[in-house]
């Protein structure tokens, strides 16, 4: 006896048993992030005043890479649809587009991580901060690109709007530094919950490319043997891959915007 | 007169159709579920030792605080060094035993074998389905349960040990330990709650779509009903700890403050983090899975008792209808009652009295399953086999610790009892002598049906009644503890406030509640002797046993019963057709006083 409804969809729900799985799967997804979003909340009304920062991601490069994964899910719908009609190259065409953007957004997002690491805050003997990029480390001494501020709490809101402030280059000799920190999940919760977030919506976003990656090359054998079946393969990596878009759409305002 | 000769063709027409498998297709990487099951069983069963074996030892140096642990001392010593040196249990190690006898008993033993065992083996065959509805996945879940249960097993030897902030690995305390094993612990736990997700969804699915022809919701055997709401709890309760668990690993590891309030000190030292964290934070995510998952406990065996009960009393269960809109519900109200876990933790008073309402609440639905089980007993002619022995015990062993949980659930009487030994009688009343009672009565219930032997009834008698005496014995004078006001977790069992020590302390524990100590011990070693019957019992029958002498030698009515012993790979050699509902024993005017779900009216 073999199992029932791998491929058809049972008649009385409607589904074949995969589309279940995903939507099942996708319900404790929806908990995962879910949980997260509620400690991003948490910390932020838990935050003293003045103390969440506002303005410190690129609004620009994020809205970007939201239309890269918005393009990509239109692509996935495409190459899904192509299916249906039987047309098989534009399925090639169209999901080598969403791995091409898959691939965009990650590296878009390292770019991000790698700006993050690179900018220190430095805590001086005398109180001051000093707040800018790395240029350049010796044994002896550290070059960075920013400003100096008296009060950490300037460092917190650097909205458009605010006031301004020119980045120079400011050496600072080893001796003088107390502490010297760079902008990593360590630095402040909303780094911490930053890093987190994005970091565990990257490797949804890792994982649903590798699976649409498999299903584009050596998965796609299946389209000439069983047709339906691979069908229904795109249009649950689909689903998961549009759960994955969904994510980031709450992500980019959370995190960019308020 | 069999149900099966006439509804299943025999059997041996259908396994030629399937290549003989090699030993590791067919017992390692198996993608069937009936054998899926059996690992879960047997890996859940060593695991459930393992954590009786911690027990032992705790209950040792409870009750001999700083005295060496008689037999095994040696060994613990040679195992793990520092931490058990010239064989006495250091606070350390008492902590770590403590933490992981938690952790090994609710996700490496209980609901493995309760859900992963159980529920494997049974749900496809009581639904009338060839398997679950994805083998592979179904696999990777029994795998990434090994997984996780490797790295928990081998955090016990790493420098350090084991985890030690107790199995809710409270924050700061769990990230400011400076050892390795709460590590260990997250990542472990990260596995097992993947390995229980993909299980659910596995079941969630199967029930949905796998159903045979003709076996409607309302005609499902009330263990799936069981299983069904379980699965949704793990599939929807799970990724809040996943997430939870996640965060405190970046605290470990990547040095954030989740869970890390502003101005933290570690041993009289500010901790060098950025601060702004909640450690409540955690214990709500945590609890938002550990309550429902104490109904992931319960529920399967409240399954396994029905089922139990209507084959032995041979009359259909009462209010059947009532149990699934029960169970549903109180899978519901599971999601709405974890803060009561919390009232001593200053989250407010207006937040406790809704979570204590909801928790008075969920009573409800928890009392009418039991009732419904207690009035099927009504009028039955019950047969006393071991598996009954063990339900009816459960009944009342299952209302004792349902209804000493009630004080626990008022905020005013739980600032008293909180965190005593009271609420280690009250959990374990319901988990030990309740769940594992259950999960005992299933395998001597189904065990002809996997192997074709029955299992000694004379051991297995000898089995329940040790077990019962042996487990009040443990559980019971713990109530009495913790109403003197006995604390939890004291590595010293609680000398330093007797009152031998400090003779004037207002509220000390007198010298007859530490004396318990010494009688629970003996009666932990009672209930490990009390063991031996089974797990010989369990060995020998596989091969020795008595035949079964049937496919279904309980004359029972549910699916399961009417296939091959054991079922082939498949199980059903055509598509069962389901006629009738599950519990149809003694129709007036019938020929047999039972009458198969697949047999045509």
């Amino acid at each position: 006896m073999d199992i029932p409804y791998t491929v058809e969809a049972r008649p009385d729900t409607g589904l074949y048993n995969a589309k279940v799985g995903i939507w099942l799967f996708l319900a404790s997804e929806v908990m995962l992030f879910g949980a997260l979003f509620s400690t991003y909340i948490l910390l932020r009304v838990g935050a003293p005043e003045g103390f969440w920062p506002h303005g410190w991601l690129n609004i620009p490069v994020g809205t970007v890479n939201t239309l890269v994964l918005i393009t990509s899910s239109i692509t996935t719908v495409m190459a899904w649809a192509s299916l249906k009609m039987n047309q098989f190259g534009r399925f090639k065409f169209f999901h080598a587009c969403t791995l091409c953007l898959a691939l965009t957004f990650v590296g878009i997002k390292s770019y991000e991580y790698h700006d993050k690491f690179m900018h220190y805050e430095i805590t001086l003997k005398d109180g001051r901060i000093a707040d800018g990029h790395l240029v350049k480390r010796t044994a002896d001494q550290v070059v960075i690109s920013g400003h100096y501020v008296e009060d950490r709490k300037e460092l917190f809101d650097l909205r458009a709007g605010g006031p301004p402030h020119e980045h120079t280059e400011i050496t600072i000799p080893q001796a003088q530094i107390k502490k010297m920190e760079n902008y990593g999940p360590w630095h402040t919760t909303y780094l911490a919950i930053y890093f987190t977030l994005t970091g565990l919506h990257a490797l949804h976003v890792i994982g649903g490319a590798i699976v649409i990656g498999f299903l584009w090359g050596p998965g796609s054998k299946l389209w000439k043997t069983d047709p339906d079946r691979f069908t229904n393969r795109i249009e649950i990596s689909g689903l998961f891959w549009h759960f994955v878009d969904l994510v980031w759409i709450f992500l980019f305002p959370v995190l960019y915007l308020l | 007169m069999q149900a099966s000769t006439h509804a299943i063709p025999h059997p041996h027409v259908h396994e030629e159709h399937h290549e003989e498998a090699g030993f590791w297709s067919k017992y390692v990487f198996s993608t069937d579920h009936k054998v899926i099951g059996i690992q879960y069983g047997f890996t859940a069963l060593c695991f459930l030792f393992f954590g009786f074996c911690l027990m032992l030892v705790m209950r040792w140096q409870i009750a001999h605080p700083g005295q060496p642990v008689p037999l095994v001392g040696p060994l613990l010593e040679t195992l793990l060094g520092n931490m058990a040196a010239k064989g006495i249990v250091s606070n350390d190690l008492y902590n770590s035993f403590g933490a992981m006898h938690g952790t090994i008993m609710v996700f490496l033993a209980i609901v493995p074998l309760a859900f992963g065992a159980f529920g494997n083996y049974l749900v496809p065959l009581q639904i009338g389905a060839p398997d679950m509805a994805f083998p592979r996945v179904n696999m990777a879940s029994y795998q990434f349960y090994v997984l996780g249960g490797v790295i928990m097993f081998f955090s016990f030897f790493i420098p350090g040990g084991a985890a030690q902030a107790g199995w809710t690995s409270y924050p700061p305390l769990a990230v400011a330990i400076p050892t390795d094993g709460q590590t260990f612990w997250l990542a472990g736990m990260v596995l097992l709650i993947t390995s229980s997700l993909l299980g659910a969804v596995n079941f969630i699915a199967t029930v949905i779509q796998l159903r045979a022809p003709g076996m409607t919701w309302m005609r499902l055997p009330f263990f799936v009903w069981a299983q069904f709401v379980t699965g949704f709890l793990l599939l929807l309760a799970f990724p809040p700890l996943e997430a939870a668990g996640v965060l405190q690993l970046m605290d470990k590891v990547a040095h954030t403050s989740f869970f890390l309030p502003t101005g933290l000190a570690v041993g009289g030292n500010l901790a060098n983090v950025s601060g702004g964290g909640n450690p409540l934070l955690w214990q709500h995510l945590f609890w938002f899975l550990a309550h429902p998952e104490v109904y992931v406990l319960i529920l399967p065996a409240m399954g396994i008792v029905s089922e139990i009960i209507a084959n032995n009393t041979r009359k259909p269960l009462w209010g059947y209808k009532s149990l699934v809109y029960a169970v549903l519900t109180l899978g519901f109200l599971s999601f709405i009652v974890w803060a009561h876990h919390m009232y001593l933790t200053g989250m407010g008073t207006k937040i406790a009295t809704f979570f204590q309402t909801t928790t008075m609440i969920i009573s409800i639905p928890s009392v009418i399953i039991l009732s419904c089980l207690f009035i099927s007993l009504w009028g039955g002619s019950i047969r006393f086999n071991t598996p009954m022995l063990f339900v009816m015990a459960f009944l009342p062993m299952f209302g004792i610790g349902g209804l000493t949980g009630l004080p626990l659930g008022f905020s005013y009487s739980d600032i008293h009892l909180h965190d005593t030994y009271y609420v280690i009688a009250h959990f374990h009343y319901i988990v030990a002598p309740g769940t594992i009672f259950a999960l005992f009565a299933g395998i001597y219930f189904w065990f002809p049906k996997a192997t074709g032997r029955m299992m000694s009834e004379f051991w297995g008698q000898v089995h329940f009644w040790a077990s019962l005496i042996f487990m009040n014995l443990i559980f019971q004078p713990m109530f009495a503890q913790g109403m003197a006001g006995m604390l939890r977790r004291m590595a010293d069992g609680g000398a330093n406030y007797s009152t031998a020590k400090v003779p004037d302390a207002i509220g000390g524990l007198s010298p007859h509640m530490m004396g318990l100590h010494t009688y629970i011990l003996w009666a932990a070693v009672g209930l490990a002797f009390a063991q031996i019957p089974f797990i010989f019992n369990f060995f020998w029958s596989i091969h020795h046993g008595k035949p079964a002498g049937s496919d279904n030698p309980w004359n029972s009515t549910t699916l399961e019963w009417q296939t091959p012993t054991p079922p082939p790979h498949g199980n059903f050699a055509t598509v069962p057709h389901v006629y009738r509902g599950p519990y149809e024993y003694s129709v007036p005017g019938h020929a047999t006083d039972f009458t198969p779900q697949n047999q045509p009216d």
